[in-house]
């Protein structure tokens, strides 16, 4: 069994356990590269199928080329599809900084669609070197009542053994992807020939990295075109990934902040 | 193109202020595996704090670790030498986040205590070091840091080290090596240190490069514990993930427990085209069986002869980390591997002090503290011990909704552990001379356990004598085994607790099974609540045990009464009664239903001889 392999069947067993154990259950599908690597982890766990709804936060601000993808794939995987527009952001925290006020709009329909479908648990393709808030969280992350993550009451989590018991009205966040570093999604995608947004390929010396809104993302200078040469390229770079999300880097806390209130 | 290879895992491990996370900032650093804009950063963030430039950090993201200088919860960075890529798993050091320190440990694959030269061996190095074995680490190094603030004596580190050493020691454990470094000065860590001429042992990158991969438990027996049952179309379909050994197709599993047998007819996959014909500990996979034999969640597959051991009880090393302490006599959920069952802490054996190794006895263990205990379960445990096939030999605690402890199976010496391929050669062994058949034929008519289960003055007893007296009188051979005969002999040293119940029954339901063994008919009368308590006798003897549900309602029962009992239960004279405070489970699925309540007498003793006559009444001529 070589890395990627077990890589995977960490990730399909927290799947599994998912599904065992947390009813109903929804799977964020934000059209990136991780969460297309979630929808086929899926369908290797339950054999074709991903027997849960993808949710999608649209904040109308995505990409042309990435509602096209998820409408192409979304009927193509026979996914059970259900679109929440965020709500507009000046019902956001004016204290927050202007980008991540923007984020924070994908929070409240994530929230709102966690009570419409009455969801137990929500699944999220977040990874622990994306972040160093990331970095510390748990497979089964126990939320509030209103999403919020209490850091500093964090579940144990050894062996496998996942918090599966909770007071009413917890609500749990999965992160079957956590293990995983950001080559480790673009080797595990060339071998399995999973379709991605073209975005992330370089046009004209710029390619995204890493996509969210059109106003808050910014490509980085890359002539990385085909699979083999963004591998090639993130095993050389030091830069971190998500240099051109802007809401990571408008204050120190700013991400902690938007997490802490039940961002991703 | 670059192989994959999977990152070496390292925990962190040492008291609180030894430096672990500078030290961590520091070997990020020098081997130049600090992500770009990242020290900048830190600058910043140190000077908004008035701080001099602070390596933890990089760690330490909350606000309220960086507020407040300390390590709340474990965190991952990742490092590469020239030779390999690591996750260091950075833990806290501080007694309050013990949890987060194991959660973190339990993660790796090997272990770099640190240790710091001014303050030497303090109360969390030892703790630390002794739950890094009950975790299963057994690759330790470690730095004793700080080398600057001890002018680098070359005296101070060798008295650090020997007792450092001293103590690994009598845990079983030699380090890999002991390193005299400087996390904020640089010192050994990926460079010699021009300051401490005398040391000429590895550098500390050398040392972590010296760890050797974990070895994956492949060649082990094969334990696959099944996760799920999925039936998404014609195909249903056993998921679970091989947890040591290798299961293959055309492969004979047998499930514990319950010891039921099929033929692994397919390894399923997708996309379709790429079924395995074998799978290695590690994979998780979902596999088809050629026999239809019932297979639940929590049951381990494994080959014949080669199976985990079945127990009521078992002996374990835990770590506590609850809110409230662990108690004698109270009960939690215990999950290991897929499976999970109430357990009753029978006996604390001995609470360990991690500081000299000294134990003593308790009624009760704390958060932080280590014990060995005795778990006793109603139902079958499967389980191995933890040094041979650690994956089935682990498990935690979980109190209310919180996982409150970790555990470590040891079956050395225990009793009660019985080896599935041991009891079916005994079995065997008996049957040998006088087969099952042949008593039939003398007999005229077959034997089996007829197991009559049901509220308290539902008739079971009742109908019990008149069914006996029924067969007895056509010539038939049989006897009854009534509830409080049996406790006044066989059972007259347990009460009525759960677990007693549960022993009671299992000392009914093998005695009950010998009996029918010998060609006889057993009669059964016991309200045996449990269903997993009916469940374990119907696995003693699944061929010979009818479940026959004697029902009727609480009320009529509580209107008969026969033995007063209901009143003395509703007046609080009887804890745990049947029906007014402990629970009846009913059948889910029995081989017959009387109901005492609607039919009189001679109608149900009617429908049972019916039963009797129809199962157990023609015996096949043998060839």
């Amino acid at each position: 069994m070589d890395h990627l392999d077990a890589l995977e069947s960490q990730s399909v067993y927290i799947l599994r356990e998912a599904f065992n154990k947390l009813d109903p259950l929804g799977l964020l599908w934000s059209l990136g590269k991780d969460s297309n690597v979630m929808v086929w982890l899926c369908r290797k766990a339950f054999f074709g199928r991903v027997p849960f709804p993808a949710l999608f936060c649209d904040t109308g601000k995505k990409f042309p080329e990435m509602y096209a993808f998820r409408d192409r794939y979304a009927r193509e995987w026979g996914l059970d599809l259900t679109v929440e527009p965020c709500p507009p952001v000046e019902e956001m925290d004016p204290t927050l900084p202007p980008a991540a006020r923007s984020s924070a709009r994908k929070t409240y329909a994530l929230k709102s669609l966690v009570q419409r479908l009455e969801l137990k648990a929500v699944i999220a393709g977040i990874r622990r070197d994306e972040d160093a808030t990331r970095a510390k969280e748990r497979y089964f992350s126990p939320r509030g009542e209103n999403a919020e993550w209490d850091v500093r009451e964090q579940p144990p989590e050894l062996w496998d053994q996942f918090k599966t018991d909770f007071a009413p009205g917890t609500h749990i966040r999965v992160h079957p992807l956590l293990h995983w570093t950001e080559v480790d999604v673009w080797r595990y995608i060339r071998r399995e020939g999973i379709p991605v947004v073209d975005l992330y390929f370089a046009k004209g010396g710029k390619r995204y990295r890493s996509l969210g809104d059109q106003d808050i993302t910014h490509p980085m200078t890359s002539n990385a075109a085909t699979l083999d040469e963004i591998i090639a390229e993130l095993e050389a770079t030091r830069a971190p990934e998500r240099a051109g999300r802007a809401m990571d880097h408008e204050a120190e806390d700013s991400f902690e902040r938007l997490r802490v209130a039940g961002y991703m | 193109m670059a192989e994959a290879v999977a990152p070496l895992r390292i925990a962190l491990a040492g008291h609180v202020d030894h430096g672990k996370s500078t030290l961590v900032g520091r070997l990020v650093y020098d081997t130049g595996s600090l992500p770009e804009g990242k020290l900048e950063a830190i600058r910043a963030s140190s000077a908004k704090r008035g701080m001099p430039f602070e390596w933890a950090f990089l760690l330490d993201a909350f606000q309220a670790e960086r507020d407040q200088g300390i390590t709340i919860d474990t965190t991952q960075v990742w490092l590469k030498t020239a030779k390999r890529a690591y996750t260091l798993v950075d833990a806290p050091g501080h007694k309050e986040f013990l949890r987060n320190m194991v959660t973190g440990a339990a993660a790796a694959d090997c272990a770099l205590l640190v240790v710091d030269a001014k303050e030497g061996v303090r109360e969390q190095s030892r703790r630390h070091a002794y739950l890094l074995g009950l975790l299963g680490l057994s690759q330790i190094l470690v730095a004793v840091n700080k080398m600057d603030l001890v002018d680098y004596d070359q005296a101070r580190f060798a008295e650090v080290a020997r007792a450092i050493e001293a103590y690994l020691d009598s845990l079983g454990v030699a380090p890999r090596a002991v390193v005299p470094v400087s996390g904020r000065e640089g010192d050994n860590v990926a460079a010699r240190s021009a300051a401490m001429p005398w040391y000429h042992g590895p550098t500390l990158v050398e040392a972590i490069d010296g760890f050797r991969p974990p070895i994956p438990p492949v060649d082990q027996p094969l334990r696959f514990p099944v996760q799920d049952v999925y039936k998404f179309d014609e195909r249903r379909i056993l998921a679970g993930r091989v947890e040591s050994g290798r299961l293959r197709r055309g492969d004979t599993l047998v499930f514990s427990p319950g010891g039921r047998k099929a033929r692994v007819a397919s390894i399923e996959a997708w996309p379709e085209d790429r079924r395995p014909d074998e799978a290695e500990a590690g994979r998780s996979i979902g596999i088809t069986l050629d026999d239809p034999i019932f297979v639940e969640r929590g049951q381990i597959g494994h080959l014949e002869g080669s199976g985990p051991v079945e127990t009521n009880s078992l002996r374990a090393r835990i770590v506590w980390l609850g809110r409230q302490p662990l108690v004698r006599g109270k009960r939690y959920k215990l999950k290991l591997a897929t499976a999970e069952h109430q357990v009753e802490v029978q006996t604390i054996e001995r609470v360990i002090d991690t500081a000299d190794l000294a134990s003593r006895p308790a009624d009760a263990v704390s958060a932080g503290e280590i014990a060995e205990v005795v778990l006793r379960a109603r139902a079958t445990l499967v389980v191995d011990d933890a040094k041979i096939l650690p994956r089935t030999g682990r498990f935690v605690l979980v109190d209310g909704f919180d996982v409150a402890g970790g555990g470590t199976v040891a079956l050395d010496g225990h009793p009660r552990a019985r080896r599935e391929g041991i009891r079916s050669t005994n079995v065997k062994r008996v049957e040998g001379r006088i087969g099952l058949a042949e008593r039939w034929q003398a007999n005229g008519h077959k034997s089996g356990i007829l197991w009559l289960t049901g509220l308290s003055g539902a008739g079971k007893s009742t109908l019990a004598v008149e069914l006996e007296q029924h067969l007895f009188r056509k010539g038939w051979h049989v006897t009854v085994l009534d509830g409080d005969n049996i406790r006044h002999g066989l059972s007259a040293d347990l009460g009525f607790a759960p677990e007693d119940r549960a022993e009671n029954i299992r000392r009914v339901g093998e005695v009950a099974a010998l009996i029918a063994r010998s060609g006889m008919i057993v009669i059964t009368a016991f309200i045996s609540p449990y269903r997993a308590d009916r469940d374990r006798v119907r696995r003693i003897a699944p061929d010979l045990f009818h479940e026959i549900h004697v029902a009727a309602d609480l009320a009529t029962c509580e209107r008969r009464d026969p033995k007063g009992l209901y009143a003395k239960a509703r007046a609080g004279q009887i804890p745990e009664f049947t029906g007014i405070s402990a629970p009846y489970e009913a059948p889910e699925a029995p081989d017959l239903v009387v109901d005492t309540a609607r039919n009189g007498l001679d109608a149900c003793l009617g429908q049972l001889s019916a039963y009797v006559e129809r199962s157990l009444g023609k015996v096949e001529e043998s060839s």
